[in-house]
């Protein structure tokens, strides 16, 4: 099985990820696409450790799905906050840094 | 029979990516996750790292998509969305993505085509273990106390506020 | 305690410096205690060295002294250090300045008493002589010049020392600016010697001059360039201006500056650089007919003054022209004699005038003077002694130096140079007995308010007058021309070994007989034409200037020159600046300046534009930043 597959399917997910972060507009399903594209990340580290047996590569993935874990709830009480001051999670009214 | 469970994986894993972009509906786009996520796992233990391809089901699929669905419920998402403005970003960025991508796929190329062989027990937790609590064992530690951070972090921000 | 001479400058600078700092919290008692000291100290100082360099005959004789301090410019093959010399020229000088100004610093405590800036008095007072010592004992050119500046800055300092009063505000600036031009000359001049002999120390200089290694034109060049700045410091013709308007300044000052010392500045530069104007024949035919024709024109319009301190100022022009003189027709002795002795007169008659306006309560116009003699029992002779002195009248100090000075100019040929001094001398006694018959004789012409506060002088004000006229009467005796006998001129032999770019003179013993009897006829004839117009015939004044009032319309307004200068040269500035500035410095300058922060500005808010505050485009950021560095990386 030819690792490049792996890494060209890592790279298919990533721009599919990032494609959808920029087109959706409510903070919930972009911060999904987010996951996405850590996975695919995840993916490509996996299939590098494959390539020069090492398993360094797992335990980074081991260390970037817990760090992920943690990072989605702070995220998600974050969305919860901002919910409850605006009423609605639409990421285009957010825009208190601007200018 | 690898490759066909290779592009039968990733298969699902792209459409279901894709219906993700193309549907609306928070929950189905959660749903769409669980598979894409699910997918994942197995793709991982093609690679002959079943230790982690677990513990991506069972976190990501399991716990993270449950806290998505969690939030999605206590949000009422049903409001229209005013229509878009400055279309042109989106296509700038496609445009940039696409450049990413051909860059990326340049670099891919050059390396090695096929994979040597593996230990028997590689990517079993014995030897991950044995790599976690000798070399890792700094992150190991730190890594928890992030976890007890976010832990008591998420507590404290979503907390319900008591009425005056 | 000669081979400390160097720590002469450094005593009123060690004083500048404590006074500047500390003056706020110093009672005014130990001012005035520590700013004489350290003039005294230099005295001194200065004393032991000059008996250190004038034992003649002795087994190791020293005729000079030298100490570099510090290396100070080094510039390739350009070296200018900062040394100090004591040779008897500057032996002559240090004297002078540290003798006479601790006598006005002494004067100066009483005079001063009731001033609320009386720190700030004795600090400027003891920066110059600072500046003053360091001028005259620099070892090169370029040391001097820093003193020459030096004692401009003070000059206009205490010029305007009393800075809220417009007229001595303008008056210090006037003094600088004038100096300035001046000082413009005198550093050209030192640009051309630097470029050509590659040095600006004085023995260096005299080498390079007795080998012949500058050729006339340039040395008349060089020269003439310094004596345009010596006209600018000396107050001659044509840059005198500065001083009747420094009178606006306290009168010790104008008797310790703008009489005793700094207006002397440039017949010491000159008398310093001997050789170089001896060897350029044409230069210092320029100085001597330059300060003759001073001598007279400034005598003619003290004659018709009124303020007391302005006949004074318009006597020092006229007697340093006297000095230039001197130095023109090569008997740079006879200036620095002249300058010696008049250090003592002048300033002693601008102390006593001092203390005439302090018993009249600050009054200066003779108008309203009068009758004073018989209140001022001490100040009314010291003035009398100083006025025969410069009168010129046989057996006071003046009358040594003046007639030393016209007998050269007629050993050398220069009949009319002369004839000028001599009509100058004349003049001198007539003003100076006019000012003492006005001021003293007469009818009282003081209001009564006046007359209730008249009282003479505090001791330490009347004392330095016995001091002064003392040796306005002794000092001439050490200088004692042929007449009396031969080598009794010690001034002479003293400088001898430093001028000796000076001329040889010979006249017989008959010949100057005769000159110094006609010297004293000229002298005395003064004094008796001063006494028939403001004694006998007080009416004989007003009847010649009503028979001749275009001249005495002239006169009394000083030729006009200021207007014409004004005119002239200060109008087409004024005006000038005005027009760059409106036309230039407002509009391109500011307008840069204004200009580059409206850019800013402008480029600010363009960039200002990315910050939408919308997530969308920041990730739009992001994704352009790794598609720049992965090209950058993969490519």
């Amino acid at each position: 099985m030819s690792p490049l597959a792996f890494f060209v399917l890592s790279l298919v997910l990533f721009s599919l990820g990032t494609l959808a972060f920029l087109v959706k507009r409510d903070l919930i399903t972009q911060f999904m696409a987010i996951e996405i594209m850590l996975n695919a990340a995840n993916l490509a580290m996996i299939a590098a450790s494959r390539l020069m047996v090492s398993l360094d590569g797992q335990i980074v993935v081991f260390f970037v799905i817990t760090v992920a874990a943690a990072e989605a709830a702070v995220g998600l009480a974050i969305i919860l906050l901002i919910y409850r001051q605006k009423k609605n999670i639409r990421t285009e009214e957010i825009n208190l840094l601007k200018g | 029979m690898e490759v066909f469970l290779f592009y039968l994986l990733a298969l699902i894993s792209v459409a279901s990516v894709v219906a993700m972009i193309l549907t609306r509906h928070q929950a189905y786009n959660a749903l769409l996750l669980a598979v894409a996520f699910t997918s994942l796992g197995g793709l991982f233990a093609l690679l002959k790292a079943p230790f982690i391809a677990t513990v991506q089901i069972i976190i990501y699929a399991g716990a993270i998509m449950v806290l998505f669905i969690f939030v999605i419920m206590m949000i009422d998402l049903r409001q229209p969305f005013p229509p878009l403005r400055r279309k042109w970003v989106l296509a700038l960025g496609a445009f940039l993505l696409a450049i990413i991508f051909l860059e990326l796929i340049l670099v891919i190329r050059t390396l090695p085509g096929t994979n040597s062989s593996a230990a028997p027990d590689f990517g079993h937790p014995t030897p991950l273990g044995r790599l976690l609590f000798s070399r890792y064992l700094y992150a190991f530690e730190i890594t928890s106390i992030l976890i007890v951070v976010a832990i008591v972090g998420s507590l404290y921000l979503a907390r319900r506020k008591e009425k005056k | 305690m000669s081979e400390y001479f160097w720590l002469i400058p450094l005593f009123p600078a060690a004083s500048t410096l404590i006074l500047v700092i500390f003056g706020r919290w110093l009672p005014k008692k130990y001012v005035s205690f520590q700013a004489p000291l350290a003039v005294l100290l230099s005295f001194i100082f200065g004393l032991a060295a000059f008996l250190k360099i004038s034992r003649p005959g002795l087994e190791h004789e020293v005729t000079s002294l030298s100490q570099t301090l510090f290396p100070w410019i080094h510039s390739g093959n350009f070296q200018i250090d900062f040394t100090l010399r004591f040779d008897p020229l500057t032996a002559v000088m240090v004297l002078v300045v540290t003798g006479v100004g601790f006598i006005i610093h002494v004067y100066s405590i009483g005079y001063m008493a009731e001033d609320r800036s009386y720190t700030r008095y004795f600090a400027l007072l003891n920066l110059f002589t600072f500046a003053m010592l360091l001028l005259v004992m620099a070892g090169n050119m370029v040391l001097m010049f820093v003193g020459w500046e030096g004692v401009g800055l003070c000059s206009y300092l205490l010029i305007g020392f009393w800075f809220e009063k417009p007229a001595a505000a303008s008056a210090g600036k006037k003094a600088f600016i004038v100096n300035r031009i001046g000082d413009a000359a005198f550093l050209l001049g030192l640009f051309f010697l630097i470029f050509n002999l590659k040095t600006a120390s004085f023995p260096e200089i005299n080498q390079a001059l007795l080998e012949g290694k500058i050729s006339p034109t340039l040395a008349t060049l060089i020269a003439l360039l310094f004596f345009v700045g010596a006209t600018g410091k000396s107050a001659q013709i044509p840059l005198y201006v500065w001083l009747p308007d420094a009178m606006e300044g306290p009168t010790p000052v104008s008797a310790l500056i703008h009489a005793a010392t700094m207006v002397t500045a440039g017949v010491y530069m000159v008398s310093r650089l001997n050789l170089l104007y001896s060897y350029s024949g044409v230069a210092a035919d320029v100085v001597a007919v330059i300060g003759a024709l001073t001598a007279f024109y400034a005598g003619t319009i003290a004659l018709t003054q009124f303020d007391i301190k302005r006949v004074l100022a318009y006597s020092t022009i006229s007697q340093i022209g006297y000095m230039f003189l001197g130095c023109g027709v090569g008997a740079y002795a006879a200036g620095m004699f002249h300058l010696y002795t008049h250090a003592f007169f002048k300033s002693l008659l601008f102390l006593a005038a001092g203390s005439v306006m302090h018993a009249l309560s600050g009054e200066l116009d003779m108008r309203r003077m009068g009758g004073l003699k018989k209140y001022l029992p001490i100040t009314y002779p010291t003035f009398i002694i100083g006025a025969i002195t410069i009168a010129g009248v046989p057996f006071f100090s003046g009358f040594f130096s003046k007639d030393a000075i016209l007998t050269h100019c007629y050993a050398q040929g220069k009949y009319f140079l002369w004839l000028l001094g001599l009509c100058g001398a004349i003049i001198t006694a007539f003003y100076m007995f006019r000012l003492i018959f006005l001021t003293f004789h007469g009818e009282e012409r003081f209001s009564a308010e006046v007359r209730h506060h008249l009282h003479e002088s505090p001791p330490v004000m009347t004392i330095p007058l016995i001091v002064l006229a003392f040796f306005s009467i002794v000092a001439g005796y050490i200088g004692l021309p042929v007449v009396f006998g031969h080598g009794l001129n010690l001034f002479d032999q003293f400088l001898e070994p430093v001028l000796r770019g000076a001329a040889e003179t010979h006249l017989s013993l008959s010949t100057e007989w005769l000159l110094i009897i006609i010297s004293s006829l000229i002298a005395l004839a003064g004094i008796g034409l001063a006494y028939l117009f403001y004694q006998k015939s007080p009416h004989l004044p007003h009847l010649l200037a009503s028979k001749f009032p275009g001249l005495y319309r002239l006169l009394f307004n000083k030729y006009y020159v200021d207007e014409l200068y004004e005119a002239a040269f200060v109008n087409p500035l004024v005006k000038g600046s005005e027009a760059v500035y409106y036309k230039f410095d407002l509009p391109v300058i500011d307008g840069a300046v204004n200009g580059s922060a409206r850019t800013m500005n402008f480029l600010g808010r363009i960039l200002s534009l990315i910050q939408t505050g919308l997530i969308r485009d920041y990730a739009l950021i992001f994704i352009l930043g790794v598609a720049i560095i992965l090209g950058l990386i993969v490519f």
